[in-house]
């Protein structure tokens, strides 16, 4: 735990020293990072963008945490039976690794970090609703993940991050720790989504209709109310499993009266929305990256924004197409795989508009972009199969299997993280007043997608040949599938050290970037990099065009594209510091 | 990958197995396609469309309600062709044929027990004649387990509260994997198991030679029957005594106190012998004792293969 | 606009309760109303777990809820329900009160309320401690005496399980709207709310209404039928 302290005030030193010697516009020399270097002031901050790179620190750790025991399960599968631990240690690694990637990487991941930072300035807004709450919304998920952690030393946690009973009834008080961890990490989504939607109805600019919100703040909006309305029915189910093995109260337990498929019911009633919590949000990340990397407004804007909102309200409808084998009554199978199938409706109306973006616009490629074109491949790949999963004939074979997993990491790795990474490198100038190497962008961007594939096509294959999920040991015609995963994985995991190596790196030695690198035109791109202290704008804005209207961005292409007036008050940046 | 089968899919063994693979490849193809259309789409745009010089500006978007109507329409129908044809698939595979041989399927940490109706008893190998359809009626005696053969594309998790049941028809002799496919504990991956599927001689060959005169479940339920003491509160001819008649029992409706109606099947007796209040019959008092709710569930599957029999 | 500066002043612009980030008392206020209607649903839906677990185990075993429930005294229910939806009443007089700027009804309101809540409170230790004298205890605990083995049939253990788990984490919430309650009260005396600022004392009210709703759908499904 200390170097995790250490590597944080070291992180944000940097950031904090090298802001101040941007220099390259002595107005923006005060800016949200450096006005206060203090320990305590970043601690204590309230401020929405400090909150938002916290987030970072902490859930970028979640996630190296979470990957190193990935590493760790693809390495004990090299081979059948014991390769580097034995099956006691590997149980708990694999359920480790869903636990701390679900809970505490990707449900907080782009609405913690993007959401925080970028909406409130999208919005015209100085901050969010309840700043300190926001805060509270960060300890509070702090304190719920070590308190998950901290099971381990009880006894073992080997449940999977499903927790099903009666069997995680059976390994004794890590239980206790693991359901009041989740508990409390749930109300941090809890507040962080209600703080979002009340920052979108209440303090949007003057100007700022509903249509001319960014799409990414459409998607934050749509993944708040999921948060909202789902999270606390993963608390009740939390509660009632932990009063299960305290006052032994007989719901989940049959030796005690209860019924074990009523947990599953419970658990993915929050579960399933959950994932649309994991994937709405890098939706609206890819809307703006393809605007502006089209140079073009999203094609069909009013069904992209709509379609977020549709998928929050049918996400709530379709929990039981994970349980078609639970022994659930066929009735419920077959109305859980219809509505299934009309999730798939709205997801592909982006997929088509955002490549219709693309069509007689004005592409560019840079490494967002190619993150972005990255999600387009692998999300496609994981909603299809996620599509076949739905088929109820198709799923009583593949339920259980490698085929599942595979789906659920080309969904939220190849689109979540994808989304992220692509994201972070979009807004990474704006956030630290950097550029990070371009060159190395591509090459890690690469190496990422590459060893993604080898990791996880082989698994729709092992998957879909018989080979089930959670296993330690498995019979001798997998080996070669499984080799090829695992050498995947460590190219995965070259991209991604190297992602993290050349961002902390351009901290140090990155060149000044300039307020608007992209020529975007949504407002945060309209003040200074970084962004100044003690406000965002330095007057407020008033909104006249959309959020993709690049023909009536005079101020950010140097001429006045059909006669429109400029709106966003120039900033303190002269002309000559856009490049 | 195995010896017999295709690159996505183990040998196939079942009469259902067919039918699944069409409907698998159809869905991967159909995907594939559609796949290649969005990728393919999206690599010849950023190619043709690429940034040429630093103050293109493109023409504004105008939005495209014809495609905006195809992205919807396709994908409806599409998605309506495959669930229609994965829901009839399903109904399939749910319900097994009224003749079906029918074996008690017993889960535990980390091994499958077979008991046949013959009174033959088997552990990890589950032996079927080829040609038949058989129906596996299980139940764990611990935790969530699942009972997964690839090769004749069957799954169902197999709980400790109540049966569940699954049923194939093996068109092929040989050996065939079982799996446990819900993670139960330490040893879930070495909770594995075979199916041998015979020849109808080879079947009956073995059947006879396995039994070791040990009873049937039937003749064990009979002998449970009178030992328990059943026969002081419930009868086998039908005439009511201090508890209803077993007699035709097993597969009719059977009218409730609170009016209601229920179908008496295995999970029913299952229930009323273990938690004897949960569902009285009208017109009788509650008042079987609980001295039966510790039953061991081999003793409640001998009972209930022998109330079905009371016709 | 006005662009507010870091600091707050006091003057008819920028009154002290205005944070820097809401541009008018009204903005603040609205969004804070709204927060609160936000964090209610997500209470409600907590509670609405236990409604589901509650019904769930209902329609499996009909006769043995039916049954189980003679033991609870509709009769203290009834008087508890009451005793809440009094102190609603007398939580929204006091936000009347401070409307008009009448703080010491205020004040006398909100200590009736925390008043009617102890009785509530008292009232349910009662029934607990009633119970459990006959040995009637949540979950695998339970073993009812024997002028009660009557009650010890399969499935009544559940009963009594959705009931203590229910009203307890609904007495929690009591318990901590006392809490709050108590120190509006002190706050209030103290003259921290006045007609133009007095959103704490709204938002508590309306916490306090869900406290209160949550129970008059308790008592019917737990008390009654």
């Amino acid at each position: 735990m200390w170097s995790l302290g250490k590597r944080k005030t070291s992180f944000m030193n940097e950031m904090a020293s090298s802001a101040a010697v941007t220099e390259a516009n002595p107005a923006a020399s005060v800016n949200y990072l450096n006005y206060d270097k203090s320990i305590k002031s970043w601690l204590l901050t309230v401020d929405h963008k400090r909150i938002a790179l916290m987030y970072l620190v902490t859930v970028a750790l979640a996630f190296l945490a979470g990957g190193i025991l990935a590493l760790l399960v693809r390495i004990e599968l090299l081979t059948p039976g014991k390769t580097i631990m034995d099956v006691q240690t590997y149980n708990q690694v694999f359920s480790l690794h869903g636990i701390i990637m679900v809970f505490a990487f990707i449900i907080p991941s782009i609405p913690a970090i993007l959401g925080n930072f970028v909406m409130p300035i999208q919005i015209g807004a100085k901050d969010v609703a309840f700043p300190r709450i926001n805060l509270l919304s960060y300890y509070v998920y702090v304190v719920g993940i070590i308190i998950v952690l901290l099971a381990m030393l009880f006894g073992r946690v080997d449940t999977g991050w499903t927790f099903y009973t009666p069997y995680s009834e059976s390994i004794g008080t890590p239980i206790l720790f693991v359901t009041t961890g989740v508990f409390v990490a749930g109300f941090a989504s809890i507040l962080t989504g209600l703080n979002f939607i009340v920052t979108i109805h209440k303090m949007r600019a003057p100007g700022m209709t509903w249509n001319r919100l960014p799409l990414f703040v459409w998607a934050i909006y749509a993944t708040s109310i999921v948060q909202v309305l789902a999270t606390p029915v993963i608390g009740i189910t939390m509660v009632l499993l932990f009063l299960e093995r305290v006052l032994s109260i007989g719901i989940f337990d049959p030796a005690l009266g209860g019924d074990p498929v009523l947990f599953q019911h419970f658990f993915w009633f929050y579960s399933h929305p959950a994932v649309y919590i994991m994937i709405l949000p890098a939706f609206g990340v890819m809307s703006e990256l393809m605007a502006t990397f089209s140079r073009r407004a999203v094609m069909g804007y009013k069904f992209v924004a709509l379609s977020s909102v549709a998928i929050a309200f049918l996400g709530f409808l379709v929990w039981g197409h994970h349980m078609f084998v639970s022994g659930q009554s066929a009735t419920s199978s077959i109305i859980f795989s219809l509505i299934t199938y009309l999730i798939g409706i709205p997801t592909g109306i982006k997929v088509i508009n955002w490549v219709g973006t693309m069509y007689k616009g004005s592409v560019w490629i840079q490494t967002p972009m190619l993150y972005a074109l990255s999600f387009l491949f692998l999300f496609s790949i994981g909603g299809f199969t996620g599509i076949m999963l739905g088929v109820l004939g198709v799923d009583i074979h593949l339920h259980d299997t490698y085929f599942v997993v595979a789906h659920f990491h080309y969904v939220m790795m190849g689109g979540t993280v994808i989304a992220a990474l692509g994201g972070i490198h979009y807004w990474w100038p704006k956030m630290t007043g950097k550029m990070y190497n371009e060159t190395l962008g591509r090459i890690a961007c690469g190496l990422i997608f590459v060893g993604f594939n080898m990791t996880f096509f082989t698994q729709f294959i092992l998957g879909s040949q018989g080979m089930p999920r959670r296993y330690y040991d498995y019979l001798p015609r997998f080996e070669h599938l499984h080799q090829l995963s695992t050498v995947g994985s460590w190219v995965l995991a070259l991209g991604l050290f190297l992602v993290a190596g050349y961002l902390l790196f351009s901290l140090k030695r990155g060149k000044n970037a300039p307020a608007n690198p992209w020529k975007a035109v949504t407002l945060e791109w309209t003040n200074t990099t970084p962004i100044p202290h003690p406000h965002n704008f330095t007057s407020a804005p008033v909104v006249t065009r959309g959020p993709y209207d690049f023909h009536l961005a005079p101020e950010v292409f140097g001429y006045t594209g059909d006669g429109a007036v400029a709106d966003a008050v120039p900033t303190n940046d002269a002309p000559a510091t856009q490049a | 990958m195995g010896e017999n089968g295709t690159f996505w899919l183990p040998e196939g063994a079942s009469t259902l197995s067919p039918e699944f693979d069409s409907l698998f490849y159809f869905v991967v193809i159909v995907s594939t396609l559609i796949f290649l259309g969005v990728v393919g789409g999206m690599l010849y745009f950023s190619f043709v469309y690429r940034r040429r010089n630093e103050a293109e500006m493109p023409e504004p978007v105008h939005d495209n309600k014809l495609i905006e109507m195809a992205s919807v329409v396709i994908p409806t129908v599409l998605s309506l062709i495959v669930f229609t044809w994965g829901f009839k698939m399903y109904v399939k595979m749910y319900v097994a044929p009224p003749d079906s041989y029918q074996v008690h399927v017993r889960a535990q940490q980390w091994s499958w027990e077979f008991d046949y109706p013959n009174g033959t008893k088997s552990i990890g190998e589950l032996h079927v004649p080829e040609g038949r359809p058989v129906r596996l009626i299980m139940n764990s005696k611990d935790v969530i387990h699942s009972f997964f053969v690839p090769a004749f594309r069957v799954k169902m998790d197999v709980l400790p509260n109540r049966y569940t049941s699954v049923w194939f028809n093996a068109t092929k002799t040989g050996e065939f994997d079982i799996f446990c496919a819900e993670y139960c504990g330490t040893a879930h991956s070495k909770m594995l198991g075979k199916v041998v599927v015979q020849s109808e001689s080879d079947f009956t060959n073995w059947l006879a030679s396995s039994q070791k005169g040990s009873q049937t479940p039937v003749e064990h339920g009979q002998t449970l029957f009178t030992q328990m003491t059943c026969n002081a509160c419930h009868t086998i001819d039908g005439s009511p005594l201090v508890g209803p008649s077993f007699k035709g029992l097993f597969g009719h409706e059977v009218k409730l106190a609170d009016g209601s109606t229920i179908t008496a099947d295995e999970n029913y007796i299952r229930e009323s012998i273990l938690q004897p209040g949960a569902k009285v019959v009208n017109g009788y008092s509650p008042i079987m004792p609980a001295t039966y709710s510790t039953m061991a569930s081999e003793d409640v599957d001998a009972l209930i293969a022998y109330i079905k029999t009371l016709k | 606009m006005a662009t507010s500066t870091t600091t707050a002043q006091v003057d008819s612009n920028h009154p002290t309760h205005l944070q820097h980030h809401f541009v008018s008392s009204e903005q603040q206020f609205d969004a804070s109303k709204m927060g609160m209607w936000l964090f209610l649903i997500t209470e409600l839906l907590l509670f609405s777990g236990m409604f589901v677990a509650y019904t769930v185990f209902r329609v499996w075993h009909p006769e043995v809820f039916d049954h189980s429930a003679d033991l609870l005294d509709w009769r203290l229910g009834g008087l508890n329900t009451l005793v809440l939806l009094a102190s609603s009443f007398t939580v929204a007089l006091g936000i009347h009160y401070i409307q008009i700027g009448n703080k010491k009804a205020t004040v006398v309101n909100l200590i009736i309320t925390i008043v009617c809540a102890a009785i509530f409170m008292t009232i349910k230790y009662h029934e607990y401690t009633g119970k459990f004298e006959h040995g009637i205890f949540p979950g695998g605990h339970f073993h009812p005496h024997e002028a009660f083995a009557q009650y010890n049939v399969p499935y009544a253990a559940q009963f009594f399980s959705v009931y203590f788990v229910m009203t307890g984490i609904h007495g929690f919430h009591v318990l901590v709207g006392m809490g709050l309650l108590t120190w509006l009260t002190i706050r209030t005396a103290r003259g921290d709310f006045s007609p133009e600022y007095y959103t704490p004392i709204e938002l508590t009210g309306l916490y306090w209404h869900l406290v209160d709703i949550i129970w008059v759908f308790l008592f019917p499904l737990l008390y009654l039928i």
